[in-house]
């Protein structure tokens, strides 16, 4: 489904992505995992079109993504999650799910969304801001979903998070997964990643340095923890 | 007392100036990241063009209060497809550079014509008496300027809260990248934000000249405090340069009335307590300027 060939990124004179490749098949939840720099956030920029890429290839849906600009990139199914989630002030919550058209591939209507988040019915005349960060993320997320997301772009979700949150977002993205989408997930917490995801992604230096598997992550935890430095 | 509720009426009526030009600036800076500093030009070429329509062509007050608005938001327009658009990606002295340099073109091509004096503008006969506000006589026109600044920022502000162009612009003006990620072609909608922005300025300009001079640097004058009115609003909030153009408005008046001596600076000192108190302005968010 997604496809990044040696993809190189940087600002300025500083390279952040060194010749990055990854794939990810539909149906999957795939975590990229690394530490602070590591260049995880850069990486899904590049692949919403917000930063340039130096070289490299991205594809999705059989689509190289180059020069298509970011609101084609969003149409075409790729739903980003941002890492602050990307919550307006100015904007209800009801704004916030009708202001992201259903213009992709595979559109929830607003009924769905507020069966499975009750909580952003309750709250939809109040603007995004007064949420919780709990509830922030879930409108972050069901943002995508509305637009008709095939794949979340999520930029550690449960950053900040209550353990119980936490859980109820691993809910989501198992729920969001059970149902046919796609994830790839950024996320510092080794141990969630291992609760959600297929496969993980080790990003060090800018670079892939480990591809793992769930058993992998698991047997290996204290060791990841102790390299992410948490 | 009677003295300072006239001149605090006074106030209101020039606030509504200062908040018309004000809430131009402001969505064309939420939209685009770009000071305006040709705004106040195009307030001056609002006036000129209604005296130019009137004199040449017998146009009367009402038809330029809709043709002329009409006709700078499609110069407007054509600016910015020609020229501002080029400033996004560059540093902000370039946006200071470009739009100076248009002020100072604009206002040269009208005193190439009149010179550096005043034209006169009468007032529709419509409105050419004055009304009883109870406490006083006020002339007609001056009271319905002030109506017509009210009933316009009302409808801008129904426009940006209760429409889908108005989500846009105000998703894009706080958040433009994001706004882009979740599908909206922001770009498709600065043009016509200039335009609009350009427009309301014009409109202040037909709006003035009956009761200001008609003259190549009414725009210039003005806008600087324009520009404190932006600041103390917030820069990029729209509901605070209205509030904050009428406010200042009223001050200016009131100043006048007690300080004649500050006058001209009594902006300038509330503009420097309110970034002291509050450095995004008095509706302003931080982040705004990355």
């Amino acid at each position: 489904m997604l496809t990044i060939e040696s993809l190189s990124a940087g600002y300025g004179e500083a390279q952040v992505l060194r010749e990055v490749s990854l794939n990810v098949t539909e149906g999957e939840v795939v975590t990229l995992v690394g530490r602070n720099g590591a260049g995880k956030t850069t990486l899904l920029r590049c692949l919403m079109g917000l930063h340039r890429q130096q070289t490299g290839r991205i594809e999705f849906l059989g689509r190289d993504l180059g020069r298509i600009p970011t609101h084609h990139r969003a149409r075409s199914g790729l739903g980003w999650v941002p890492d602050d989630r990307g919550i307006y002030a100015t904007l209800s919550v009801t704004e916030h799910l009708t202001l992201a058209r259903p213009t992709g591939p595979d559109p929830w209507p607003l009924s769905r969304i507020y069966d499975t988040f009750p909580v952003l019915h309750e709250r939809r005349r109040f603007p995004g801001t007064r949420l919780s960060g709990g509830e922030q993320q879930m409108l972050a997320m069901a943002r995508v979903l509305r637009m008709g997301a095939r794949m979340l772009v999520c930029d550690e979700p449960t950053e900040g998070l209550a353990p119980l949150l936490v859980q109820r977002i691993g809910d989501i993205i198992r729920d969001v997964k059970a149902h046919g989408h796609t994830v790839l997930l950024v996320e510092q917490n080794v141990h969630f990643a291992a609760s959600v995801a297929d496969r993980h992604y080790l990003l060090a230096e800018g670079g892939i340095a480990e591809e793992l598997d769930n058993t992998e992550v698991r047997r290996r935890e204290s060791e990841l923890l102790a390299y992410l430095g948490i | 007392m009677v003295n300072v509720i006239q001149q605090l009426f006074n106030g209101l009526v020039g606030g509504g100036f200062l908040a018309l030009l004000a809430l131009g600036l402001a969505v064309i800076f939420g939209m685009l990241r770009v000071v305006n500093f040709a705004h106040g030009a195009f307030y001056m070429l609002g006036a000129f063009g209604a005296y130019l329509l009137l004199t040449e062509a017998g146009v009367n007050f009402w038809l330029a209060l809709l043709v002329v608005p009409a006709a700078l938001a499609v110069v407007g327009m054509a600016l910015e497809r020609a020229f501002v658009h080029r400033l996004t990606q560059l540093d902000p002295l370039y946006n200071f550079l470009l739009t100076f340099g248009i002020t100072l073109i604009l206002q040269d091509l009208i005193k190439v014509r009149y010179g550096n004096q005043s034209q006169p503008y009468s007032r529709p006969a419509l409105l050419d008496g004055s009304v009883n506000l109870g406490l006083f006589q006020y002339p007609s026109y001056q009271v319905f300027v002030l109506g017509f600044a009210i009933v316009l920022c009302l409808l801008v502000w129904l426009l940006l809260t209760r429409t889908r162009v108005g989500m846009i612009v105000r998703a894009a003006t706080e958040r433009p990248e994001l706004t882009r990620s979740l599908g909206v072609d922001v770009g498709r909608w600065v043009t016509p934000v200039f335009g609009f922005g350009i427009g309301l300025a014009a409109l202040a300009g037909v709006l003035a000249a009956p009761m200001r001079a008609v003259h190549p640097m009414m725009g210039s004058d003005l806008i600087i405090t324009v520009f404190a009115v932006v600041v103390i609003g917030g820069l990029g909030s729209i509901f605070g340069s209205v509030v904050a153009g009428f406010g200042i408005g009223m001050a200016q008046a009131v100043g006048n009335l007690y300080v004649p001596a500050l006058s001209q600076t009594l902006v300038f000192i509330l503009m420097a307590v309110v970034l002291l108190w509050r450095p995004t302005g008095l509706f302003g968010r931080e982040g705004v300027l990355t």
